[in-house]
């Protein structure tokens, strides 16, 4: 998991640095922002030219979900007053997987400290390191570097869409319906509305099967 | 609203999102609704992200046709189970070499 994080922070710094973001300010998303989907997401409707305030709010659409896993590490990392600050930063999809799938508190805590520590140096480093190596290239779409953000995003969704069980079905629909809605919305509202709205097909589909 | 705006408003606001996760009461999470639109949301964000940023310039809809097949290409190391690193290497070689052919 060290590995593809690793290689996940240079392809962030690489994209961030071709969207027109300089390297500080791919830098300081992977210091204080530390969740990968969300500056993805950010950097991805810069690079498009979209609007900053739409963009804004799809990464902290996504970094909602980063909540939820704090709601479930509560209770299991037992934190409590001053000592949650800095534990919060530390709450993301890897460390709550690793923490979670723990068989008794004691390693899920050992667990998450050892995940959170790894993954904060390498995602920064690699940041960087790609951020670098993008901004003394004169123009990155020249080696497809453009490319490497849908392509991280699709990495990253497609083992959630393989898959024959019924919950795998109804997650490709919300992807299909997500791209079609997005993609109908573009001409109609400034750049990066149409991400946010992809969330109406969630809606939609909690509506159809209630739980 | 610069990008360094949206850098620190974006960075402000996932902490609190974090922090307000570890400090929320309990009985939230009981709440099943909250937990499926948790775990469904990205789903549908990252797959209009990849469609807004593989087809849409701007208001524009267009096909750029090398880093389409990037990404196609990119879909057929996934069918043949490549790790991660491969992925995204043969989307941007593909991307860049069709772009070199083409251009």
């Amino acid at each position: 998991m060290g590995i593809a994080v690793g290689l996940a922070g240079l392809a962030f710094g690489a994209a961030a640095v071709t969207a027109g973001l300089t390297v500080a300010q791919a830098c300081a998303l992977s210091l204080f922002a530390f969740t990968g989907a969300s500056q993805f997401a950010l950097v991805g409707v810069v690079a498009g030219g979209g609007n900053l305030v739409a963009g804004t709010a799809g990464a902290i659409l996504l970094g909602a979900r980063n909540g939820l896993y704090g709601l479930r590490l509560a209770g299991l990392l037992g934190v409590r007053g001053w000592s949650r600050l800095p534990v919060a930063h530390g709450v993301i999809d890897e460390t709550a997987a690793v923490a979670l799938a723990q068989p008794d508190e004691r390693s899920a805590r050992t667990g998450f400290f050892v995940t959170f520590a790894s993954l904060y140096l390498t995602w920064n480093a690699t940041t960087l390191l790609g951020a670098l190596g993008t901004s003394r290239v004169a123009d990155p779409a020249v080696f497809g570097l453009d490319a490497v953000g849908p392509a991280t995003f699709l990495a990253i969704l497609w083992p959630r869409l393989t898959g024959g069980d019924p919950e795998t079905r109804t997650l490709r629909l919300i992807a299909g319906g997500g791209a079609v809605i997005a993609l109908a919305a573009t001409p109609f509202t400034p750049p990066g509305v149409p991400v946010l709205l992809a969330a109406v097909a969630v809606l939609a589909v909690l509506l159809r099967r209630p739980r | 609203m610069t990008i360094w705006w949206a850098v620190a408003v974006t960075c402000a606001a996932c902490y609190v999102l974090k922090l307000a996760g570890l400090s929320a009461p309990r009985r939230i999470l009981d709440h099943p609704g909250v937990q499926r639109f948790a775990a469904l949301v990205p789903v549908a964000l990252l797959a209009a992200l990849i469609a807004v940023q593989s087809f849409a310039h701007g208001q524009a809809l267009h096909v750029d046709w090398p880093r389409t097949a990037g990404l196609g290409a990119a879909v057929v190391a996934l069918l043949l189970r490549a790790p991660f690193l491969v992925v995204l290497a043969v989307a941007a070689v593909v991307t860049a070499a069709l772009r070199h052919l083409l251009g």
